[in-house]
């Protein structure tokens, strides 16, 4: 396209727009930082990992993030453990095990479950799961709890970006093994989940992402607890839900340190975006 | 060539070794575990929430702290709060995706910034959001906990979205387009409007309904944004109380409202349910209507 | 430029001299160099291109035709690395390196390209989005234009009666001459063709060259073609382009009778005769 003398005002104006859409993430970072500035002066970044414990709001504050971020890291690996077999189960089935009319039905029913809200998963969550984990092991509200509706909410996503990941393998891959006799469980080992590797990791980053940074969900049925957790059935409390229950009446450094959680929990953000990027860069060179 | 589907049926006609069967099995049992959890938690719903469900609950207002009564004040925040979020995204969205796809050259370093920032910015958990819209609309911008300062922030988060799937979209236009109304003289801003905006119109939509999907679902980013208030707004500097708040609220800090909440889960589903169904709908009437010869 | 010039038949070119009768540039090529990112695709080409003429360009793929085309509307504009230099004139005005309105330059210079591209429209608004862009609002006239132009393509008798049917629907020979309708619509002096057929089935590929023919004298039309077949029954002049060191350059041209007949240069005379075998 080319531009006329009228066409310039258009093109400024996008330009104008696309810089405020580039603003927001600067903007997002700045206040993040701003705002917990206080907290990283004073106590400072290293009393967040050595205090010993949160008592955020006392006279003698302390403000130890570690049993918050144990309990993030504990349940999105235990979900991953669950939803990533799972998901990826459910793309081979999908591209390669059921009847075509099957396997539309199966998609269909993961976007649904896709699009279902999170806070719908910890509603469910609360009313139904938790009184089935009480009677086995109480108090129900747990870590356990926590982790099998974060990995209800990934699995959609590991499985329908799996699913694409196989379906965009080259045709030929598979009519070459096809004609080599090789059964459906070597096809799909040897040549379509070597292939769509890079797809499939970069899903589960993706997913990863989501699980780290879930909040309602698992607010809402695991305990929130500030510990340490001992146990599959004991109550933890991760780090966004830490933001949510206490951002309500927290002041000054209270405030500040719950505003470092959030800094964290974007580095965190950084950290997998760039780890996807260098997936699919790699996959390519390769 | 052959039809991927029958590469795939003709897979299935291999003599199976043990680890075939075994794989199968594992596989056939995995979707089978899926399909009924889900069949469980949709059941659940819909058994615990439609007996609350009626005409009278989508048009009374909350009593009793949301345990009688109905979400119609509820409502009418979630769509006034819809509405700012779309209106600043959509116009800002289709903008930045214009400027990534028509007009910037590709290794520019003004387009990979912001390619890079929507990267990150997709990935940002949501209750970050509402810390960021906390301090800045809030607080920093003087908003307090409104409507107004809840659908900016939701518009922050949706943005990544709408430009991704517009971007993708004008990508996929034919540069036959572009060079025929080159070569009629016909500046760029008509070629956008007439010829490159509705060819790419289905991926729009589609990021489109995602935004919408995503804002209507989202909670914790309006938390600390739109408040609680489950009053009737009388302007978009009240506070108003979404739908998926109104679901936490009932289901975590007023005892004996299980049933109301059940009623609102179900009615968000309905709604982001409607919403897709209905778009996919008017794309493939407008499509169909579009290609195919009379 | 004169009526009896109008015919479609095909004619030997002692006859189709009448109706180019004598060389009066129109466009006027200089020393014209392209390259993209630094690589040379067009190296000092020198042609001159008679008004109401048809000119073919002829050689093999990779010489540098179509890019040479495209500078002549600055469509190579949308190529961001693409750089050109020299002079091409068209009737006198200097459009290399200038800042110029393209959009009037587009109007006088219409394109055709190898792949049949009207707009996701309907058959109708194809024609009549052009035109009231280009400030034809009287409606009344534009249907009449619309239907001229549609007959003088041969397609009106086909469409006349889904007018409002997809343009997309239409075959694509029929999507061909409807871009060329499209293009005659904003009446351009002269017409670029890039391999207009080269897409097409034969039948269609024949009636586009009926219908370019029928071009000539009306128009200052410059023909891409692979096809010398084709360049032999249509041109009046011919410019045979070719690979040297890597960059496209002319290395012949002329009366499309002498080219063809007696080729001074050896390489032409090998293509011909190649492509006459």
């Amino acid at each position: 396209m080319f531009l006329s003398r009228s066409d310039a005002i258009t093109l400024w104006t996008l330009r104008a727009f696309a810089a405020i859409t580039a603003a927001i993430t600067l903007l997002i970072a700045a206040f993040l930082l701003l705002e917990s500035g206080p907290a990283l002066q004073s106590p400072g970044l290293t009393h967040f990992f050595t205090d010993r414990a949160w008592f955020p709001a006392s006279a003698t504050p302390q403000f130890n993030l570690a049993p918050m971020i144990a309990g993030s890291l504990l349940a999105t690996l235990g979900a991953l453990l669950i939803a990533v077999p799972l998901g990826i189960a459910a793309a081979l089935f999908s591209r390669f095990y059921a009847p075509p009319f099957l396997a539309l039905l199966f998609r269909r029913l993961l976007e649904l479950l896709a699009g279902i809200p999170s806070v719908v998963y910890g509603f469910w969550g609360l009313v139904v799961l938790t009184p089935l984990i009480r009677e086995w092991q109480p108090p129900g509200q747990s870590l356990l709890a926590a982790i099998l509706i974060l990995s209800l909410m990934i699995l959609p996503t590991i499985a329908l970006l799996s699913e694409t990941a196989l379906r965009s393998i080259p045709q030929s891959y598979l009519q070459g093994a096809a004609a080599l006799g090789l059964s459906r469980h070597s096809t799909i080992v040897g040549v379509a989940l070597p292939a769509a590797s890079s797809g499939i990791i970069s899903a589960v980053v993706l997913a990863t992402g989501r699980a780290i940074g879930e909040t309602m969900a698992v607010l809402m049925v695991a305990g929130n607890i500030v510990q340490v957790p001992d146990s599959l059935f004991a109550p933890v409390r991760t780090l966004t839900a830490n933001i949510a229950l206490e951002l309500a009446y927290a002041l000054d450094g209270h405030r500040a340190a719950l505003f470092v959680s959030g800094l964290l929990l974007m580095a965190l953000v950084v950290v997998l975006t760039a780890l996807s990027h260098w997936v699919t860069r790699e996959s390519q060179h390769a | 060539m052959r039809e991927p589907a029958s590469v795939s049926t003709m897979l299935t006609q291999r003599v199976a070794d043990w680890r075939d069967t075994v794989a199968t099995i594992l596989v056939w049992s995995s979707a089978l575990l899926i399909t009924a959890v889900f069949l469980w938690i949709l059941g659940d719903l819909l058994l615990r929430g439609l007996p609350h469900l009626s005409f009278e609950f989508l048009f009374d207002t909350p009593m009793d702290a949301g345990r009688a009564g109905g979400i119609a004040s509820i409502l009418v925040s979630t769509l006034v709060i819809l509405l700012v979020c779309m209106t600043v995204s959509i116009p800002l969205g289709i903008g930045t995706a214009v400027l990534l796809a028509e007009f910037s050259r590709h290794n520019h370093f003004f387009g990979r910034g912001v390619r890079v920032s929507l990267d990150v910015l997709a990935g940002v958990p949501s209750i970050v959001f509402g810390l960021f819209g906390n301090a800045f609309f809030s607080l920093y911008l003087g908003m307090g906990f409104s409507i107004l300062s809840g659908g900016l922030t939701l518009a922050c988060m949706v943005l990544p979205l709408l430009i991704r799937s517009t971007e993708t979209a004008l990508r996929a236009v034919p540069d036959d387009f572009r060079r025929a109304a080159a070569a009629l003289g016909l500046p760029a801003i008509t070629t956008l409007w007439r010829i490159l905006l509705p060819a790419a119109a289905p991926g729009v939509i589609a990021g489109l309904v995602l935004g919408i999907g995503r804002a209507l679902a989202e909670t914790a980013a309006l938390l600390y944004t739109s408040g609680y208030v489950d009053r009737m707004p009388g302007s978009l500097l009240d506070s108003g109380r979404s739908l998926s708040i109104h679901i936490y609220d009932l289901a975590m800090n007023v005892p004996g409202a299980e049933g109301n909440a059940s009623a609102s889960a179900l009615v968000l589903i309905l709604l982001l349910l409607i919403i897709n169904v209905l778009t996919f709908r008017l794309v493939d009437g407008w499509l169909h209507q579009r290609i195919t010869p009379h | 430029m004169t009526d009896s010039c109008d015919s479609s038949t095909l004619r030997p070119w002692a006859q189709r001299q009448a109706c180019c009768p004598t060389f009066e540039p129109c466009i006027e090529v200089l020393d014209l160099t392209v390259a993209y990112d630094g690589k040379t695709a067009l190296h000092r080409v020198s042609l001159d291109i008679s008004r109401g003429c048809i000119t073919a360009i002829v050689g093999p793929s990779g010489c540098g035709k179509s890019s040479f085309l495209s500078t002549l509307n600055r469509l190579s504009d949308l190529t961001p690395t693409c750089q050109v230099s020299g002079s091409v004139r068209i009737e006198g005005q200097e459009i290399v390196g200038q800042e110029l309105n393209l959009i009037t330059l587009r109007r006088q210079v219409g394109m055709i390209f190898q792949k049949p591209n009207p707009f996701p429209l309907s058959i109708h608004e194809n024609l009549a989005f052009p035109l009231r862009h280009h400030g034809m609002n009287d409606r009344q006239r534009r249907e009449e234009e619309i239907e001229k132009v549609l007959s003088r393509v041969g397609l009106w008798e086909e469409v006349k009666d889904r007018l409002h049917a997809p343009a997309l629907g239409l075959s694509g020979g029929q999507q061909q001459r409807l871009c060329l309708a499209r293009a005659l619509l904003l009446s351009p002096r002269i017409l670029l063709l890039d391999e207009p057929c080269s897409a097409l089935d034969p039948l269609a590929s024949a009636v586009v060259e009926d219908l370019i023919a029928s071009l000539r004298g009306d128009y200052t039309v410059v023909i891409v073609t692979h096809n010398l077949a084709q360049a032999k029954r249509i041109a009046d002049y011919v410019a045979m382009f070719w690979q040297v060191d890597g960059a496209g350059t002319v290395i012949e041209h002329g009366s499309a009778g002498t080219l063809f007949d007696s080729p001074a240069d050896p390489i032409t005379a090998a293509y011909i005769a190649g492509a006459r075998g």
